[in-house]
């Protein structure tokens, strides 16, 4: 019952997510959407393994993370530097 | 339901929307709504598969390709009339081929009858793997699954040359910053 509940609730965030993700003026609305969803899905495989009864969904939804941690990295450095073959570290415009 | 709502939502935004930046992140999203969607319908490999690829690999590689390219959709120069036309027809052709379907999950079907029960009882016995699925795919249909790993393999490594081909034309100052 409570798992259900939780479940409903994620889906009105998913839901809160997506409005931002659309209407979102700045591309940072938009990545911050996009990870926040991500978090989203996490929970929702979370609770519906539990929903299910097979937990081992919980091993899953870590592989969820490292993906949406790799995704929202990729673009961050992306926008700051027009490429992800960039080594970082200093500002863009330098030498 | 829910899920399928917001999925619609995500592909009109694609749609409409002119900045090709803000399409590669709605793709992540929509990526991981599919694998919610594939999650609740019970099949958690295609959905870590969707997760995967949808999510992490596809959102990189198009930024990669943002970067060779322009960030703003130009307006298309024909109407789009004809490709409405083509899908409309597709979709309705693919919806009439259902209607001859047998009805969904009925065990006497052939797909059912046919080499399913051989895998489910024997293997275990046979490959001591315990998802039946991953069985099938890495030891049943092994060589079919290495020769699938070449083809992309061979097609990762064109698409590498061809962009080391494509750094060297274009000298490093001449580089556009997108985004400010």
């Amino acid at each position: 019952m409570i798992l259900a509940a939780a479940s409903l609730a994620i889906l009105v965030a998913l839901t809160l997510g997506v409005i931002r993700a659309l209407r979102g003026p700045t591309v940072f609305d938009r990545v911050l959407a996009a990870n926040a969803i991500g978090t989203g899905a996490i929970m929702l495989l979370a609770l519906i393994g539990f929903l299910a009864g097979r937990p081992e969904f919980l091993d899953i939804g870590i592989l969820y993370a490292l993906l949406n941690i790799i995704a929202t990295l990729a673009v961050l450095k992306f926008f700051r530097y027009g490429d992800l073959s960039h080594p970082g570290g200093e500002e863009p415009g330098g030498p | 339901m829910v899920l399928l709502t917001l999925l619609a939502a995500i592909t009109i935004g694609i749609i409409r929307m002119r900045n090709l930046f803000a399409v590669v992140v709605l793709g992540g999203i929509y990526s991981f709504l599919m694998a919610s969607v594939m999650i609740v319908l019970d099949a958690v490999d295609v959905a870590m598969t969707e997760a995967a690829v949808g999510a992490g690999i596809s959102t990189v590689l198009m930024l990669g390709v943002l970067h060779l390219t322009k960030t703003q959709e130009s307006k298309p120069k024909h109407t789009p009339l004809l490709p409405l036309f083509v899908a409309v027809a597709t979709g309705a052709a693919l919806v009439f081929g259902t209607f001859d379907l047998p009805p969904f999950g009925l065990a006497d079907t052939p797909v059912n009858l046919h080499v399913a029960p051989y895998y489910l009882e024997n293997s275990l016995r046979e490959t001591l793997v315990a998802n039946v699925v991953s069985s099938v795919l890495a030891s049943y249909r092994g060589f079919d699954t290495l020769g699938e790993t070449a083809v992309i393999f061979t097609a990762g490594i064109a698409v590498l040359l061809l962009l080391k081909g494509k750094r060297k034309l274009k000298p490093g100052p001449k580089r556009r910053r997108i985004g400010r």
